[in-house]
């Protein structure tokens, strides 16, 4: 009889272990599945920035589903600007080199805010000299402003000496292989905070 | 003839001791076809307080002094009102994420390795102007702001 009850005993130490070492791993799995640790800004589920129907530069119309098993890192810009284009775009090849053998599992997409002077032939050499596989695709006016609308981009041209610039948005974009936006990370970030988030989004995080 | 070219290189010396603007590094990045303007990229360093008032490139129907500024994650690019202020002796680097000497209206592509020149204006507290000739190497258009030593100049010596 007290061998019998020093049993229970430890059949309901056993069960306690049991049920604290699911909590804990129930915990962890939380952890890791609900609030993946993101430097760039978590945009899932934001109700913007679903798709795009723009041209690439050899007059093909392209769509987010185009792109579907690989994540997108999406940048808007213009070719005649010297200075955080370039930088986004070294930065974007730099990414795909990071992820390794990753690498080809994104697609790196950059969209013109310039159409008017970024006509195909300089989209396609401009974003070739970074990466040839880096995608350019533009719009005539309307539809270049319904886009950035669509994804919350700010443009405008703005006069310089007898030529104009462009104001716009220097945030990058990043869809998972489902075709969703995911992040936004800041021109500020580096390769290596753009890898580290890009590499969780491609493992389903 | 030996010693008047030697005379002559002297007299570069001398002249290169008074500058009153010493130039370093100077770079452009370099174009694809039909691309209509780029930036060039330096270091500069003033011997008096001076300011940066103007450029031009043979290569470019108008060049401007830009600051490029990030306001509110949008990115804005602005001829610097009343030129670019240099104060005695501290360099101001003129680089990616700040400064550039925008060439703008370019007149063909710039290629990779291509010396580009450029004329700077410096303008002193007397009023008094001076025109630098610099001559800026094109990097590819992929350069990162970065020094790279491979394409020379004295700053990539020294890392």
């Amino acid at each position: 009889m007290a061998l019998f009850a020093r049993s229970d005993a430890r059949t309901v130490l056993i069960l306690g272990w049991a049920a604290l070492v699911c909590v804990l791993a129930a915990c962890q799995r939380g952890d890791e599945s609900v609030a993946p640790s993101f430097r760039g800004l978590d945009l899932a589920g934001a109700p913007y920035g679903r798709d795009f129907r723009l041209t690439d530069a050899d007059g093909r119309e392209r769509t987010l589903a185009d792109f579907k098993g690989k994540a997108v890192l999406l940048y808007f810009g213009f070719t005649q600007c010297p200075d955080v284009c370039p930088t986004a775009l070294i930065r974007a090849a730099e990414v795909r080199k990071l992820l390794g053998a990753e690498g080809d599992k994104l697609q790196v997409i950059f969209i013109t805010v310039d159409p008017a002077r970024d006509t195909p032939e300089v989209i396609k050499a401009y974003t070739a000299a970074f990466d040839p596989s880096f995608i350019g695709l533009y719009g005539d006016a309307k539809r270049t402003r319904e886009t950035a609308d669509e994804f919350k981009v700010y443009y405008k041209q703005v006069p310089t000496g007898s030529s104009y610039t462009m104001d716009h948005s220097a945030l990058s974009y990043v869809f998972d292989p489902q075709g969703r936006l995911r992040l936004a990370m800041r021109h500020e970030q580096t390769a290596t905070d753009y890898a580290h988030d890009i590499r969780q989004v491609l493992a389903g995080k | 003839m030996k010693r008047f070219a030697l005379t002559l290189a002297a007299l570069a010396v001398a002249a290169a001791a008074h500058a009153q603007v010493t130039v370093k590094d100077p770079w452009v990045r370099a174009t694809v076809p039909q691309q209509k303007a780029t930036g060039a990229f330096m270091q500069l360093t003033a011997a008096q307080d001076v300011k940066l008032v103007a450029g031009s490139s043979p290569v470019a129907g108008v060049v401007e002094i830009h600051e490029m500024v990030m306001d509110n994650n949008v990115m804005k690019m602005r001829e610097v009102p009343g030129g670019l202020p240099l104060s005695a002796g501290k360099t101001v680097d003129l680089k990616p994420g700040g400064y550039h000497v925008m060439l703008m209206d370019l007149k063909g592509q710039v290629k990779d390795g291509e010396v580009v020149p450029v004329s700077l204006v410096f303008e002193g507290k007397d009023g008094k102007k001076q025109t630098v000739e610099v001559k800026a190497p094109a990097r590819p258009l992929n350069a990162a702001a970065k020094t790279d030593p491979s394409q020379g100049g004295h700053a990539g010596m020294k890392h």
